[in-house]
Protein backbone atom coordinates (compact mmCIF):
# COMPACT_ATOMS: atom_id res chain seq x y z
CA UNK A 1 0.00 0.00 0.00
CA UNK A 2 1.61 3.10 -1.19
CA UNK A 3 -0.61 5.52 1.68
CA UNK A 4 0.59 6.79 4.72
CA UNK A 5 -2.40 8.22 6.42
CA UNK A 6 -5.99 8.93 5.38
CA UNK A 7 -4.92 12.48 4.59
CA UNK A 8 -2.24 11.08 2.42
CA UNK A 9 -4.86 8.50 0.44
CA UNK A 10 -7.21 11.74 0.00
CA UNK A 11 -5.00 14.36 -1.75
CA UNK A 12 -3.91 11.73 -3.89
CA UNK A 13 -0.58 13.29 -4.74
CA UNK A 14 -2.02 16.79 -5.30
CA UNK A 15 -4.62 15.47 -7.91
CA UNK A 16 -7.44 15.31 -5.06
CA UNK A 17 -9.84 17.49 -7.57
CA UNK A 18 -9.09 16.06 -10.86
CA UNK A 19 -9.30 12.07 -9.46
CA UNK A 20 -12.07 12.41 -6.74
CA UNK A 21 -14.16 14.52 -9.32
CA UNK A 22 -13.63 11.75 -12.22
CA UNK A 23 -15.01 9.30 -9.94
CA UNK A 24 -17.27 11.20 -7.72
CA UNK A 25 -19.49 12.65 -11.04
CA UNK A 26 -19.18 8.77 -12.35
CA UNK A 27 -20.78 7.55 -9.30
CA UNK A 28 -23.32 10.39 -9.36
CA UNK A 29 -24.27 9.56 -12.50
CA UNK A 30 -24.44 6.08 -12.56
CA UNK A 31 -27.22 6.49 -9.59
CA UNK A 32 -29.06 9.17 -11.20
CA UNK A 33 -29.56 6.66 -14.03
CA UNK A 34 -30.67 3.80 -12.17
CA UNK A 35 -33.51 6.15 -10.17
CA UNK A 36 -34.94 8.08 -13.69
CA UNK A 37 -35.47 3.99 -14.51
CA UNK A 38 -36.81 3.14 -11.38
CA UNK A 39 -39.11 6.00 -11.44
CA UNK A 40 -39.66 5.17 -15.41
CA UNK A 41 -40.88 1.81 -14.16
CA UNK A 42 -43.11 3.11 -12.02
CA UNK A 43 -44.84 5.52 -14.32
CA UNK A 44 -45.17 3.10 -16.83
CA UNK A 45 -47.05 0.85 -14.66
CA UNK A 46 -49.27 3.60 -13.09
CA UNK A 47 -50.36 4.37 -16.61
CA UNK A 48 -51.17 0.36 -17.08
CA UNK A 49 -53.42 0.73 -14.09
CA UNK A 50 -55.05 3.92 -14.77
CA UNK A 51 -56.42 2.49 -18.38
CA UNK A 52 -56.74 -0.75 -16.82
CA UNK A 53 -59.08 1.17 -14.20
CA UNK A 54 -60.70 3.06 -16.68
CA UNK A 55 -61.74 0.12 -19.21
CA UNK A 56 -62.89 -1.60 -15.87
CA UNK A 57 -65.07 1.59 -15.51
CA UNK A 58 -66.68 1.24 -18.96
CA UNK A 59 -67.56 -2.24 -18.71
CA UNK A 60 -69.52 -1.87 -15.59
CA UNK A 61 -71.79 0.83 -17.42
CA UNK B 1 -29.87 -25.16 -33.54
CA UNK B 2 -32.77 -27.07 -33.84
CA UNK B 3 -33.27 -28.10 -30.64
CA UNK B 4 -33.80 -24.32 -29.46
CA UNK B 5 -36.80 -21.94 -30.65
CA UNK B 6 -34.76 -18.68 -30.71
CA UNK B 7 -37.76 -16.56 -31.35
CA UNK B 8 -39.29 -17.52 -28.68
CA UNK B 9 -37.23 -15.17 -26.75
CA UNK B 10 -37.97 -12.41 -29.07
CA UNK B 11 -41.71 -12.28 -27.95
CA UNK B 12 -41.78 -9.42 -25.43
CA UNK B 13 -43.26 -11.08 -23.18
CA UNK B 14 -41.08 -13.80 -22.77
CA UNK B 15 -38.20 -11.57 -22.55
CA UNK B 16 -39.91 -9.52 -20.43
CA UNK B 17 -40.34 -12.25 -17.72
CA UNK B 18 -36.77 -13.61 -18.19
CA UNK B 19 -35.01 -10.46 -17.90
CA UNK B 20 -36.84 -9.90 -14.50
CA UNK B 21 -34.79 -12.78 -13.27
CA UNK B 22 -31.36 -11.46 -14.73
CA UNK B 23 -31.51 -7.75 -13.37
CA UNK B 24 -30.78 -8.19 -9.96
CA UNK B 25 -28.10 -10.98 -10.15
CA UNK B 26 -26.22 -8.59 -12.80
CA UNK B 27 -26.50 -6.06 -10.55
CA UNK B 28 -25.06 -7.67 -7.54
CA UNK B 29 -22.14 -8.63 -9.81
CA UNK B 30 -21.52 -5.15 -10.91
CA UNK B 31 -21.70 -3.83 -7.36
CA UNK B 32 -19.24 -6.03 -5.81
CA UNK B 33 -16.81 -6.19 -8.69
CA UNK B 34 -16.98 -2.32 -8.46
CA UNK B 35 -16.33 -2.78 -5.08
CA UNK B 36 -12.70 -4.88 -6.01
CA UNK B 37 -11.97 -3.33 -8.68
CA UNK B 38 -11.84 0.23 -6.93
CA UNK B 39 -9.74 -1.53 -4.00
CA UNK B 40 -7.54 -2.75 -6.36
CA UNK B 41 -6.86 0.48 -8.13
CA UNK B 42 -6.69 2.92 -5.06
CA UNK B 43 -4.85 0.03 -2.85
CA UNK B 44 -2.90 -2.29 -4.44
CA UNK B 45 -1.96 -0.54 -7.94
CA UNK B 46 0.99 1.37 -6.95
CA UNK B 47 1.75 4.90 -8.20
CA UNK B 48 2.91 5.48 -11.70
CA UNK B 49 6.38 6.51 -12.00
CA UNK B 50 5.56 9.85 -14.45
CA UNK B 51 1.83 10.64 -13.97
CA UNK B 52 1.94 10.09 -10.26
CA UNK B 53 -1.18 9.88 -8.63
CA UNK B 54 -3.63 11.10 -11.74
CA UNK B 55 -3.21 8.15 -13.95
CA UNK B 56 -5.52 6.62 -11.09
CA UNK B 57 -8.61 7.81 -13.44
CA UNK B 58 -7.88 4.90 -16.05
CA UNK B 59 -9.63 2.59 -13.97
CA UNK B 60 -12.83 4.86 -14.84
CA UNK B 61 -11.88 6.64 -18.03
CA UNK B 62 -10.65 3.59 -20.08
CA UNK B 63 -13.84 1.07 -18.80
CA UNK B 64 -15.92 4.00 -19.72
CA UNK B 65 -14.72 4.70 -23.07
CA UNK B 66 -14.03 0.97 -23.92
CA UNK B 67 -18.31 0.79 -23.01
CA UNK B 68 -18.79 4.11 -25.49
CA UNK B 69 -17.44 1.67 -28.23
CA UNK B 70 -18.88 -2.14 -27.24
CA UNK B 71 -22.26 0.22 -26.43
CA UNK B 72 -22.43 1.59 -29.90
CA UNK B 73 -21.30 -1.74 -31.85
CA UNK B 74 -23.93 -4.09 -29.97
CA UNK B 75 -26.57 -0.96 -30.81
CA UNK B 76 -25.61 -1.10 -34.17
CA UNK B 77 -26.20 -4.67 -33.88
CA UNK B 78 -29.43 -4.76 -32.76
CA UNK B 79 -30.75 -1.89 -35.12
CA UNK B 80 -29.72 -3.76 -37.62
CA UNK B 81 -31.14 -6.94 -36.64
CA UNK B 82 -34.32 -5.30 -35.97
CA UNK B 83 -34.34 -3.79 -39.81
CA UNK B 84 -33.90 -6.90 -41.14
CA UNK B 85 -36.18 -9.42 -39.44
CA UNK B 86 -38.36 -6.81 -38.47
CA UNK B 87 -38.23 -8.69 -35.11
CA UNK B 88 -39.70 -5.98 -32.63
CA UNK B 89 -37.33 -6.39 -29.28
CA UNK B 90 -34.24 -6.27 -31.30
CA UNK B 91 -34.93 -2.50 -32.15
CA UNK B 92 -36.07 -2.05 -28.59
CA UNK B 93 -32.93 -3.56 -27.43
CA UNK B 94 -31.21 -0.59 -29.48
CA UNK B 95 -33.07 1.89 -27.80
CA UNK B 96 -32.56 0.23 -24.71
CA UNK B 97 -28.85 0.49 -24.82
CA UNK B 98 -28.39 4.35 -26.85
CA UNK B 99 -29.15 6.14 -23.49
CA UNK B 100 -26.46 4.21 -21.47
CA UNK B 101 -23.59 4.45 -24.39
CA UNK B 102 -24.61 8.02 -24.00
CA UNK B 103 -23.74 8.70 -20.39
CA UNK B 104 -20.28 6.08 -21.24
CA UNK B 105 -19.12 8.26 -23.72
CA UNK B 106 -20.19 11.51 -21.66
CA UNK B 107 -17.58 10.25 -18.83
CA UNK B 108 -15.03 9.17 -20.79
CA UNK B 109 -14.70 12.45 -22.11
CA UNK B 110 -15.01 14.13 -19.02
CA UNK B 111 -13.00 11.72 -16.62
CA UNK B 112 -10.61 12.58 -19.94
CA UNK B 113 -10.64 15.78 -19.75
CA UNK B 114 -9.68 15.71 -16.13
CA UNK B 115 -6.94 13.72 -17.00
CA UNK B 116 -5.71 15.35 -19.33
CA UNK B 117 -5.68 19.24 -17.52
CA UNK B 118 -2.89 17.81 -15.04
CA UNK B 119 -0.89 15.75 -17.14
CA UNK B 120 -1.37 17.35 -21.07
CA UNK B 121 -2.06 20.70 -19.12
CA UNK B 122 -5.32 21.41 -21.19
CA UNK B 123 -9.10 20.13 -21.09
CA UNK B 124 -9.33 19.41 -24.50
CA UNK B 125 -7.55 18.95 -27.58
CA UNK B 126 -8.78 18.68 -31.14
CA UNK B 127 -6.92 15.62 -31.61
CA UNK B 128 -8.29 12.69 -33.67
CA UNK B 129 -8.77 10.76 -30.81
CA UNK B 130 -10.86 13.12 -28.60
CA UNK B 131 -12.58 14.65 -31.48
CA UNK B 132 -13.95 11.31 -33.09
CA UNK B 133 -14.89 9.75 -29.34
CA UNK B 134 -16.87 13.44 -29.11
CA UNK B 135 -18.60 12.76 -32.50
CA UNK B 136 -19.47 9.48 -30.76
CA UNK B 137 -21.84 11.30 -28.53
CA UNK B 138 -22.77 12.78 -31.14
CA UNK B 139 -24.13 9.86 -33.13
CA UNK B 140 -25.96 8.64 -29.71
CA UNK B 141 -27.61 11.74 -29.15
CA UNK B 142 -28.34 11.88 -33.04
CA UNK B 143 -29.83 8.20 -32.59
CA UNK B 144 -31.97 9.23 -29.43
CA UNK B 145 -33.20 12.83 -30.98
CA UNK B 146 -34.06 10.72 -34.50
CA UNK B 147 -35.69 8.20 -31.96
CA UNK B 148 -37.90 10.43 -30.39
CA UNK B 149 -39.07 12.87 -33.36
CA UNK B 150 -41.29 10.36 -34.95
CA UNK B 151 -44.51 9.01 -33.15
CA UNK B 152 -44.79 6.11 -34.79
CA UNK B 153 -42.26 3.31 -33.24
CA UNK B 154 -42.11 0.89 -36.04
CA UNK B 155 -41.17 4.05 -38.75
CA UNK B 156 -38.76 5.57 -35.52
CA UNK B 157 -37.39 2.13 -35.00
CA UNK B 158 -36.06 1.66 -38.88
CA UNK B 159 -35.07 5.69 -39.27
CA UNK B 160 -33.05 5.57 -36.07
CA UNK B 161 -31.38 2.42 -37.04
CA UNK B 162 -30.02 3.85 -40.52
CA UNK B 163 -27.71 6.31 -37.97
CA UNK B 164 -27.15 3.70 -35.54
CA UNK B 165 -25.28 1.40 -38.19
CA UNK B 166 -23.83 4.09 -40.67
CA UNK B 167 -22.02 5.85 -37.68
CA UNK B 168 -20.56 2.76 -36.39
CA UNK B 169 -18.20 3.95 -39.18
CA UNK B 170 -17.13 5.65 -36.20
CA UNK B 171 -15.61 2.84 -34.05
CA UNK B 172 -12.85 1.48 -35.35
CA UNK B 173 -11.91 5.63 -36.24
CA UNK B 174 -11.65 6.21 -32.89
CA UNK B 175 -9.96 2.85 -31.72
CA UNK B 176 -7.19 3.06 -34.55
CA UNK B 177 -7.09 6.97 -34.94
CA UNK B 178 -3.93 6.81 -31.66
CA UNK B 179 -2.05 4.54 -34.32
CA UNK B 180 -3.46 6.44 -37.87
CA UNK B 181 -2.80 9.61 -36.66
CA UNK B 182 -0.13 11.40 -34.28
CA UNK B 183 -2.23 12.13 -31.03
CA UNK B 184 -1.25 14.09 -28.07
CA UNK B 185 -4.17 10.96 -26.49
CA UNK B 186 -1.52 8.02 -25.98
CA UNK B 187 -1.34 4.64 -27.02
CA UNK B 188 -3.41 1.52 -26.78
CA UNK B 189 -2.43 0.33 -22.95
CA UNK B 190 -3.63 -3.13 -23.90
CA UNK B 191 -2.62 -4.50 -27.24
CA UNK B 192 -3.44 -7.92 -28.94
CA UNK B 193 0.06 -7.92 -30.15
CA UNK B 194 2.07 -7.06 -27.58
CA UNK B 195 2.66 -7.48 -24.08
CA UNK B 196 0.72 -4.64 -21.82
CA UNK B 197 2.59 -1.62 -20.91
CA UNK B 198 1.69 -1.05 -17.68
CA UNK B 199 2.20 -3.06 -13.73
CA UNK B 200 -0.12 -6.10 -13.45
CA UNK B 201 -2.24 -5.02 -10.96
CA UNK B 202 -2.93 -1.66 -12.66
CA UNK B 203 -4.31 -4.62 -15.33
CA UNK B 204 -5.90 -6.42 -13.77
CA UNK B 205 -7.91 -3.32 -11.80
CA UNK B 206 -8.66 -1.78 -14.63
CA UNK B 207 -9.88 -5.50 -16.44
CA UNK B 208 -11.85 -5.36 -13.28
CA UNK B 209 -13.83 -2.47 -13.17
CA UNK B 210 -13.96 -3.50 -17.21
CA UNK B 211 -16.11 -6.17 -16.34
CA UNK B 212 -18.01 -4.43 -13.61
CA UNK B 213 -19.13 -1.89 -16.26
CA UNK B 214 -20.30 -5.22 -18.68
CA UNK B 215 -22.29 -5.77 -15.48
CA UNK B 216 -23.74 -2.66 -15.41
CA UNK B 217 -24.64 -2.15 -18.90
CA UNK B 218 -26.15 -5.02 -19.36
CA UNK B 219 -28.33 -4.92 -16.16
CA UNK B 220 -29.23 -1.16 -16.82
CA UNK B 221 -30.40 -2.21 -20.51
CA UNK B 222 -32.28 -4.97 -19.48
CA UNK B 223 -34.88 -2.84 -17.02
CA UNK B 224 -35.24 -0.19 -19.97
CA UNK B 225 -36.08 -2.80 -22.32
CA UNK B 226 -38.34 -3.71 -19.45
CA UNK B 227 -39.75 -0.22 -19.42
CA UNK B 228 -40.03 0.43 -22.95
CA UNK B 229 -41.70 -3.13 -23.03
CA UNK B 230 -44.74 -1.76 -20.70
CA UNK B 231 -44.66 1.34 -22.42
CA UNK B 232 -45.31 0.01 -25.92
CA UNK B 233 -47.32 -3.08 -24.87
CA UNK B 234 -49.21 -1.45 -22.19
CA UNK B 235 -52.62 -2.02 -24.68
CA UNK B 236 -51.69 -6.44 -24.37
CA UNK B 237 -53.50 -8.68 -22.11
CA UNK B 238 -50.35 -10.08 -21.04
CA UNK B 239 -48.97 -6.49 -19.39
CA UNK B 240 -52.43 -6.33 -18.09
CA UNK B 241 -51.79 -9.84 -15.52
CA UNK B 242 -48.71 -9.12 -14.52
CA UNK B 243 -48.08 -9.14 -10.46
CA UNK B 244 -46.56 -5.59 -10.70
CA UNK B 245 -49.95 -4.19 -12.19
CA UNK B 246 -51.94 -6.56 -10.59
CA UNK B 247 -50.51 -5.04 -7.08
Amino acid sequence: MQWNSFADFLSMGGYAVYVWSSFGLTILALIWEVAALRLRKSKAIKQIKQADAWAKRRVER
Amino acid sequence: MTGINWFKYAAPQTFFHLSGKWIPVLGWIAFFLAIAGLYIGFFIAPTDFQQGEAYRIIFIHVPAAWMSMVIYLAMAFWAAIGLVFNTRLSAMMALALAPTGALFTALALITGSFWGKPTWGTWWVWDARLTSELILLFLYVGFIALHASIDNPQRADRAAAIIAIVGALNVPIIYFSVQWWNTLHQGASINVASAPKMAVTMLIGMLVMTLASWAYSVAVALFRVRCIILERERHAAWVNDLKEVKS
